[in-house]
């Protein structure tokens, strides 16, 4: 494969990672609203303290799936046709609670359909993002023109739903960790969020360990034993982050901590991957970073496009959770 | 029925509704994300609390607006995956780049000051409120180039060579700026730019007009009826030579669509028709027409020569003539509706029909008429451009995931119908809440403000409890 193409491997993993820390935590918040808000305003807390992120944090799925499209079109296609119903669902999922967000604090007689599409819609990207990751790393079914060959039935496995199960009990943390770090201080919402927090992790610490056995022992057959080694180390980093972010001191310091925790899951998902984008149950037909690499002038431009702009949206985001820092206030209900 | 079973047209009707359904929103928050920064640079300008509350007002006719079109919008960047794999595989080394680069330079850009357009009203300066009313419509603006960057290089693909590989051939990028601004993009950019201000402006003038009516807010109603008068003058204007550029573009590099477009089967001067009729099974056109009106516009000569229908191959000419013929008929008659309008809108600011209604109900009706002439025009440059995906590079039919069997493109088919008209309809209550309640709503101390004393101080203080907190807050009745 091309320097280039290497390149670009790793830049969608920091894509994705991206992804995963900052649309993790509001996907959580959304799957978690029923369960920790108990009063309207607690509800209303919980939407205000995502509102004015979320939007950015989700642009982040589209730069990755743009730039996945421009890298490696294969995989691109592949992936997002062979995965129709569950891509569709994340869509739907995405849509709904777009729209339920952004226009429940403006109509309250609609309160109760609102809060049930973002909670489902919260809830359909959160456990499903896991299941695709599962897929492509556990094998697919596909045909010599590189389009699945399998049922919708074939993408529920175990080892996938295993690690849906996993992403979606990661997302829950670091949910439970926004709400524990954005209520206002004092508030028993605080303390249900940061409970919660304590326990999921737990949770997703046993989950982790229960998957990491099923990948290492009968997923992942072979592989290089650097490659292998660099798992271990990615498996290593989400551990000790999950355990530091257990005795954590600050709400602040839990939250970093999960961070690094998707940073360690993604680089689990991606190090067994390579040098795979998909794997095909029959290796032949595996969709490989050198296979799905688009040209040295695209991936060229593409490299150069990614140098101006990330750096652009490193400050978007420093303006944005700058200007939101802080635990929610009185005034901040009102808008 | 077989159209039920047949996965290229399903994924063809799935891609139309979506389209068409997303860009209702995008145009309309495009120029309504334009009135909003107007708003906020008078209020900021002013200082007058009428002004701040007629930006809050409209920052959120903007917003929700916008929420359902960045909603609506993330199907189309992951639909080129899911229905039609095979023009991704074929056309990704080109494609994709605008797309993530649409999502780095404009996207996270209207994301954040969107935000704090929404909720950061306490927590910016006035100075840094009005300006990120500027970024993020700066930011739909520039996200509009790129999609456009996109579409256009289906429609005169440039900077391209088709190599073959183990695979199937594919098309392979040769020269970016070739294909960035391909022949298309630049006349296409500044024709769809002005249509989204025209909405803009017709859904300002409108929202003026509302209040004009019910005698409400008068001194603000006329105020937006007079920006959007304004703006009208200035897009509508514009488009005199947006429009020209397009129509001379199309001419030169898409002939079978500008055959299409006037209905023309035998080479010869193209007409400018007025209105007319396209019998497709005679290869007929019945019209009121100007002849060489079209070739007179296109190239300052009325005797230049087009290629009718009939000069293509049958198997490589748009086929939905009629239905094109129709769509840019309406869209050039509406754009004669919307003059109309805004100099109706003209006369009623110096005074004219005082105390006459129709002029009003009309003003607050102008919008339909450019919305319609929008989603007309895209249909204009999207049959036109059959039976090519790519124009003259790929077919439709070749395009298509073949991995998706026709009764998933079905099931989602219906699933967008009703997720759709869930949203439309709460986008629509939402719209006629926020205009009932007008810009006095939004004045300090108003309804909207009044929102947040419905939660108990206490929940904000540091003793707060459940507890308290449920006895002292009316909604909490299910805490």
């Amino acid at each position: 494969m091309s320097p280039l193409a290497f390149i670009w491997f790793l830049l969608i993993g920091v894509l994705i990672s991206g992804y995963f820390i900052l649309d993790g935590f509001d996907l959580g918040a959304g799957v978690l609203y029923p369960v920790l808000a108990k009063s309207e305003a607690d509800r209303a807390v919980i939407r205000r303290s995502i509102g004015p992120v979320w939007d950015g944090n989700e642009v982040w799925v589209l730069t990755a799936g743009g730039a996945l499209f421009a890298a490696f079109g294969p995989a691109y296609a592949t992936s997002f046709s062979g995965f129709y119903l569950a891509i569709m669902l994340v869509l739907f999922g995405l849509i709904i609670r777009a729209v339920a967000l952004e226009f429940r604090a403006h109509d309250a007689a609609w309160g109760k359909l609102y809060d049930v599409l973002f909670v489902l819609g919260s809830f359909l990207p959160a456990l499903l993002y896991g299941v695709a990751i599962g897929n492509v790393v556990g094998g697919v079914n596909l045909d010599a023109h590189g389009d699945f060959a399998g049922s919708f039935f074939d993408l529920l496995n175990p080892f996938a739903l295993l690690c849906g199960v996993l992403g979606f009990v990661h997302m829950l943390v670091q949910g439970a960790g926004w709400i524990a770090l954005k209520a206002p201080a004092g508030t028993d919402l605080a303390r249900r969020a940061r409970a919660l927090r304590g326990k999921l992790a737990v949770a997703e610490i046993a989950v982790f360990a229960l998957t990491s056995v099923v990948l290492f022992v009968a997923v992942v057959p072979g592989g290089a034993v650097e490659i292998r080694a660099l798992a271990v180390v990615f498996a290593i980093v989400f551990l000790a982050a999950s355990i530091g972010a257990l005795k954590a001191p600050s709400d602040l310091l839990a939250q970093v901590l999960a961070s690094v925790g998707c940073v360690g899951l993604v680089g689990v998902a991606a190090s067994t991957l390579f040098p795979n984008l998909i794997t095909a149950t029959d290796p032949a037909y595996s969709i490989t970073i050198a296979g799905a690499a688009g040209s040295d002038m695209t991936l060229a431009i593409m490299l150069g496009i990614a140098c101006i702009g990330v750096p652009l949206v490193l400050v978007y985001h420093v303006i944005a959770y700058r200007i939101f820092r802080g635990r929610l206030k009185k005034e901040d209900l009102t808008y | 029925m077989d159209w039920l079973s047949d996965p290229v047209m399903l994924a063809r009707i799935q891609f139309a509704i979506t389209a068409l359904f997303h860009f209702i929103f995008v145009p309309t928050s495009i120029g309504v994300g334009l009135v909003t920064a107007v708003m906020a640079t008078k209020s900021y300008r002013s200082g007058d609390p009428e002004d701040e509350a007629a930006t809050r007002f409209w920052v959120r006719l903007y917003t929700v607006t916008f929420a359902v079109g960045v909603a609506t919008g993330i199907t189309m960047e992951f639909q080129f995956g899911t229905n039609w794999a095979d023009y991704s595989r074929f056309v990704a080394d080109i494609f994709g780049a605008p797309l993530a680069a649409e999502a780095l330079f404009a996207f996270f850009l209207e994301s954040v000051f969107i935000g704090i357009l929404i909720f950061g009203r306490n927590r910016v300066s006035r100075r840094m409120y009005m300006v990120s009313a500027w970024l993020a419509w700066g930011g739909s603006a520039l996200s509009a180039l790129w999609i456009i960057i996109a579409n256009s290089w289906m429609q005169t693909p440039a900077g391209f060579e088709i190599v073959s590989g183990p695979d199937g051939s594919k098309a392979q990028i040769t020269d970016f700026f070739a294909a960035a601004l391909n022949p298309s993009t630049l006349p296409r950019y500044f024709h769809v730019i002005v249509a989204t201000l025209i909405m803009g402006a017709l859904v300002c003038v409108a929202v003026g007009a509302y209040y004009l009516l019910r005698n409400r807010s008068e001194k603000l109603a006329r105020g937006f009826v007079r920006v959007g008068v304004i703006m009208g003058v200035v897009s509508l204007v514009l488009m005199m030579p947006a429009a020209h550029w397009q129509a001379s573009t199309v001419a030169k590099t898409q002939p079978s669509k500008l055959a299409a477009m006037e209905g023309q089967y035998e080479e010869g001067p193209a007409a400018l028709s007025l209105f007319g009729w396209v019998d497709e099974a005679n290869e007929q056109t019945y019209a009121l027409s100007i002849p060489g009106g079209t070739s007179w516009l296109a190239d300052g000569d009325p005797s230049v020569s087009y290629p009718g229908l009939n000069d293509f191959d049958p198997t490589e000419r748009p086929d939905l003539v009629n239905v094109t013929y129709q769509s840019y008929h309406l869209m050039v008659a509406l754009y004669g509706v919307l003059i109309l309008v805004v100099a109706l809108g003209a006369l009623v600011l110096r005074g004219a029909f005082a105390n006459k209604k129709w002029p009003l109900v009309i003003l607050s009706l102008g919008w339909a008429a450019a919305l319609l002439a929008i989603e007309v025009g895209w249909l204009v440059t999207e049959f036109g451009r059959l039976p090519w995906i790519v124009f003259g590079v790929m077919r439709i039919e070749d395009a298509v995931s073949l991995a998706v069997p026709a009764g998933q493109v079905l099931a989602t088919i219906v699933l967008f119908l009703a997720v759709y008209c869930l949203i439309f309809v709460c986008w629509v209550r939402l719209l006629r809440r926020t205009l009932a309640e007008g810009p006095e709503a939004f004045a300090a101390g108003g309804s909207e403000d009044a929102k947040v004393e419905a939660f108990a101080p206490s929940y904000f203080g540091e003793t707060g409890d459940a507890a308290a907190d449920a006895a002292a807050t009316k909604g909490g009745a299910s805490a």
